[in-house]
């Protein structure tokens, strides 16, 4: 399963520089959050991954009895992907002020954009 | 001594509340600030003329050797009563000088900076210290040229000697650290004790050289002369504290008080004197072509800073010694020439002198200044300049370099013609000869303007008339801080009838006769400025010019204002980086045994995540690839449920429903997707993405078969019900273990909602206008 | 996108789903739960009513903008980090009531951290979203 993941996390990042090339702004806001998921991916699966052994310790011990799941990667994730979330919001907040704007969703119209539109 | 220095900081911030007061009446207490100063180191040359130093010490930054380390010895002795005294001088001159101007509490309030500054550079004894004073006047004098602010000239002529001292201020900085690190100590006095280690040390070049171009550039040295002239554009009295006594002296200072720990070297005194070599006989002829006053005094005084740097460079006792008269005698007279250049600026409204003339009869008293201070610049007998010129001889006939005793005299004697002269044309050519009609009416200024001038010139003889005043400070002491050498050959008014007494006279004849035959007039500013191209100023103009060009062009090269190509730029570069390194990391070992095998389940939603990917790279249709985008969050949750980690499903499942709501409750007005690059630059960009992947691939395999140690995870582990009386580990991390972390993170939520909030809020106001 | 059938759903889905959220806040330290994942689910939560609804009702049923969630919670999760400070212990030291409390388990400041952080998310997540949405409206109009 890890050399899938490998492989995955690889396509996330691939897919992702590929649509931070376009010219569209939604497709670059999707590339970064393509990209964000890669790097969660490849977090998880360095910390290592362990099936059906969550970080939780069992009812009646005090400490863990067995292998378990690295609790710190998944700790960092889970920030991540909130924060995420922030940044998506106010990334697709701005792109929607920037298409109000200019009425384009192309990147290269903001370079010169019209006196008035300002 | 921090005192000294303190005050006129402080009285630079009091001009800030109490501006408006000094334009009043009270302006009368300005002079009263550096006068009382200039008494307190009065009172202090007994002492130091016994051979004493005086010593403070009060920490200030110990761990990095800045301290407020200072030391009066006679050097700053002699330079904190030139500060103070022309000083008091300018500050009486310049309350009447500037009476009525808009900026007149500005005014002094650069003033007291200038002079608090330049009093830290010379009583520093801390190189650090000094630097920091050192920078401190470069600022003040780029206030105090740009004071006219709305001209241009003005602000140029600023900015110019802003960058060269700047430039120098860079340069000594990083020869003080050198000299600081070879030696471990920041103070002067230490640094002599270290001398030995310093001569012998394989960087002692650099660092003459780094100190050296900050000397030359505050001190005019060719060819960073050019600030000087154009700095002539500040008010009168500022050209005469600042631009002749005080502060360009300060590289002259800066080369003596370096003489006991760098000096001695033949580097040190080949640079230094052909570099003042130079400089003195450059400018001297560049006088002449002049017919602005104050530029005739700019070029006669790099010429004179030149005199005293080719001194500093002979080194011997005889050059000390005339180098610390001859610094005394010209701040004296050339203050004095600049402060009576101000009165005729102030009176006629012109510094031309193929105009000016027979202005003597209208302002006498004024005239009796500028002739004393243009006597005494000639080195006619019974001036102060006399004697200074006779120990310039003196100086070149007993160099070391006995070859060159010759070649040296001979430089000395063409500059001291051309200084005469120059003299001559400043203090002499504006006040004999007829009055012209167009002069009839100009009267005498207030007698608060003519008094300064004329006490400095008076000074200049009665010294020269009785130099055993200044002698002991001056020839003992003085010259002893520079070269540690006794001297007790007392100055005399006559040394007898010997060769430097031909030469002197000789040297006045032939001034006066370069003056009487040279006639001030345009056509020779003409003659002179037809070889503009060749000077340092424009060659270095020239540099700053092309440069400019050059980064534009490597601007427009680079950035052509394209995001993507930007992005494009940033993962090539990174990419090529990352697989050089991969190459040479060695090969990846995997450890078959280590891999979960994977479920139908895992390998199903594999599959799923792969097609989304494909669609969502391919579509044309946003909302396409906005669910196509919540599938692979959807699949990426899934792995989090089979690969043990229940929080992370649940937040990865929550946010990626609400980031879904979010995209389509903006998106969906938005037109579909166009395709708008052509089919090679697809495959091109196609090519750049998937080798990044694949590069990050290889790079997460190699990191995953490296062994990692789990120290930290075990911690949190075994301590979570422990210490924090949790079982969820993860759960414990974030609100217990780094829990500030968390709180943090939220602070940076709130501040993306506010901004969302306000995004939304700014375009709401102007529709509801309408 | 009114549809009878989502309103009447979420007459008690509302409910239900806030209460579940503030289980997963409680049950956070000891199983898998917590602030984040609880304050997420109440704001779908919400999302969802003002879905069935429109966000104007939801908002009515709010009563307060959202925003003023965010300082609320900041609030909390700030005096439960400096509360140990007054027991001159250092900043973030877990404190605990001795005994259990019957259905919640054990109460602690990381409990109240943990609420200050569910109020925040919920504060963001409703105002990004709510903003938004009031905004289209706007524009149509």
């Amino acid at each position: 399963m890890e050399l899938i993941l490998i492989i995955l996390l690889g396509m996330l990042y691939a897919a992702g520089v590929y649509l931070i090339l376009r010219r569209s702004m939604v497709k670059l806001l999707l590339g970064i959050m393509l990209l964000g998921g890669g790097t969660n991916i490849l977090i998880f699966l360095l910390g290592g991954i362990v099936k059906g052994k969550p970080p939780v310790i069992a009812e009646e011990a005090k400490l863990f009895q067995d292998v378990f799941a690295d609790p710190i990667p998944q700790a960092l994730i889970l920030t991540a992907i909130v924060i995420s979330f922030a940044l998506t919001a106010f990334a697709i907040v701005l792109l929607k002020r920037v298409y109000a704007l200019v009425n384009s969703d192309d990147l290269d119209d903001l370079n010169t954009p019209e006196e008035e539109d300002i | 001594m921090l005192l000294t220095v303190l005050s006129g900081l402080f009285f630079s911030c009091l001009t800030i509340p109490f501006g408006k007061m000094l334009k009043t009446k009270w302006s009368i207490l300005l002079p009263i600030v550096p006068l009382l100063l200039f008494a307190f180191f009065l009172t202090q040359i007994p002492l130091i003329s016994s051979g004493n130093s005086l010593y403070q010490h009060i920490n200030w930054i110990s761990s990095l050797g800045v301290n407020f380390d200072f030391k009066l010895d006679g050097l700053s002795l002699l330079f904190s009563l030139l500060i103070t005294g022309i000083g008091t001088a300018i500050f009486v001159y310049a309350r009447s000088y500037l009476k009525g101007h808009r900026y007149y509490d500005r005014f002094f309030g650069y003033l007291f900076l200038f002079m608090a500054a330049m009093l830290g550079v010379v009583l520093s004894n801390n190189i650090l210290l000094l630097f920091i004073f050192w920078e401190l006047t470069s600022i003040s004098s780029f206030f105090l040229i740009g004071f006219n602010n709305d001209n241009a000239e003005s602000r140029k002529s600023a900015i110019t000697s802003f960058c060269i001292t700047g430039l120098g201020g860079f340069f000594l900085l990083a020869g003080l650290i050198l000299l600081g690190n070879i030696a471990d100590t920041f103070v002067i006095s230490e640094l002599i004790q270290a001398k030995d280690l310093i001569l012998n040390h394989q960087l002692y070049p650099v660092a003459v050289i780094f100190l050296c171009i900050g000397a030359f550039t505050k001190s005019a040295q060719f060819p960073f002369h050019f600030w000087l002239p154009g700095a002539m554009k500040a008010p009168t009295p500022v050209s005469a504290y600042l631009h002749s006594a005080t502060m360009v002296k300060a590289g002259i200072y800066l080369l003596a008080r370096f003489t006991p720990i760098l000096g001695g070297t033949p580097l040190w005194n080949n640079t230094l004197m052909i570099v003042g070599g130079i400089t003195m006989l450059y400018a001297a002829i560049h006088s002449l072509f002049r017919i602005d006053l104050k530029g005739i005094l700019a070029y006669s005084t790099i010429s004179v800073l030149g005199v005293l740097t080719f001194l500093l460079g002979i080194g011997t006792k005889e050059a000390v010694t005339a180098a610390s008269v001859f610094l005394l005698a010209h701040a004296l007279y050339k203050a004095t020439l600049f402060l009576v250049t101000g009165i005729i600026d102030h009176e006629t409204g012109t510094r031309d002198i193929s105009l000016l003339s027979g202005l003597g009869k209208v302002m006498f008293p004024v005239a009796i200044a500028g002739s004393l201070a243009a006597l005494s610049s000639a080195g006619v007998p019974l001036t102060f300049g006399f004697i200074g010129k006779d120990l310039i001889y003196e100086a070149t006939l007993h160099t070391p370099q006995i070859n060159f005793k010759w070649v040296l005299t001979g430089l000395a004697i063409a500059t001291n013609v051309g200084l005469v002269a120059a003299g001559f044309m400043a203090g002499f050519k504006p006040f004999f000869g007829k009055l012209p009609q167009q002069f009839a009416g100009v009267h005498l200024p207030y007698t608060s303007m003519w008094i300064p001038p004329l006490v400095l010139g008076v000074l200049g003889v009665i010294f020269g008339c009785a130099p055993g005043i200044t002698g002991h400070l001056l020839t003992e002491q003085v010259a002893k801080n520079i070269i540690h050498h006794e001297i007790t050959a007392p100055l005399k008014i006559y040394h007898g009838f010997n060769q430097v007494l031909i030469l002197s006279l000789s040297t006045l004849a032939v001034g006066t006769l370069v003056y009487l035959m040279n006639k001030a007039s345009s056509r020779k500013l003409a003659f002179i400025a037809r070889f503009k191209a060749l000077s340092p100023e424009q060659i270095i103009i020239g540099c700053g010019e092309d440069l400019l060009k050059i980064s534009a062009w490597a601007t427009s090269l680079s950035h052509n204002g394209y995001l993507r190509s930007y992005h494009l730029k940033i993962i090539l570069f990174a990419e090529a980086l990352l697989a050089y390194k991969l190459w040479h990391s060695g090969s990846i070992s995997i450890d078959l045994n280590m891999l979960t095998q994977p479920g139908l389940y895992e390998i199903a939603v594999a599959l799923v995540f792969v097609g989304a990917l494909g669609i969502m790279v391919s579509t044309s249709s946003r909302l396409t690839a906005v669910v196509s985008m919540s599938i692979i969050g959807y699949c990426t949750c899934l792995i989090f449920v089979f690969y043990s980690a229940p929080d992370l499903a649940m937040t990865q499942f929550t946010i990626d429903t609400l980031s879904t709501v979010l995209f389509v409750l903006v998106l969906y007005r938005l037109p579909s997707f166009i395709n708008l690059a052509s089919r090679k630059i697809l495959y091109r960009d196609a090519a750049v993405s998937i080798g990044f992947g694949l590069i990050l691939s290889l790079i997460a395999l190699k990191v995953w078969s490296e062994p990692i140690t789990k120290d930290i995870s075990h911690f949190y582990g075994e301590n979570a019900y422990l210490l924090a009386k949790g079982k969820n580990v993860v759960n414990v991390i974030l609100v217990d273990f780094r829990g500030i972390d968390t709180m943090f993170e939220t602070v940076v939520l709130s501040i993306a909602a506010l901004g969302v909030y306000s995004l939304i809020r700014l375009r709401l106001k102007p529709t509801e206008k309408e | 996108m009114r549809s009878p059938i989502l309103q009447a759903a979420t007459k008690y889905l509302l409910p239900i789903l806030l209460l579940f959220s503030f289980f997963l806040l409680l049950r956070g330290h000891y199983y898998p739960g917590g602030g984040f994942v609880g304050g997420l689910v109440a704001s779908i939560a919400f999302v969802l009513h003002s879905f069935a609804n429109g966000t104007e009702s939801t908002m009515k049923l709010l009563k307060h903008k959202p925003l003023s969630l965010i300082p609320i919670g900041l609030g909390i999760s700030a005096t439960s980090v400096s509360l140990p400070l007054l027991f001159g212990l250092p900043p973030m030291t877990g404190l605990w009531f001795d005994e259990p409390i019957p259905v919640i388990g054990m109460i602690g400041s990381s409990l109240f951290f943990d609420l200050g952080v569910y109020l925040v998310v919920i504060g963001v997540v409703l105002t990004i979203l709510f903003t938004i949405a009031l905004d289209n409206l706007s524009d149509k109009t």
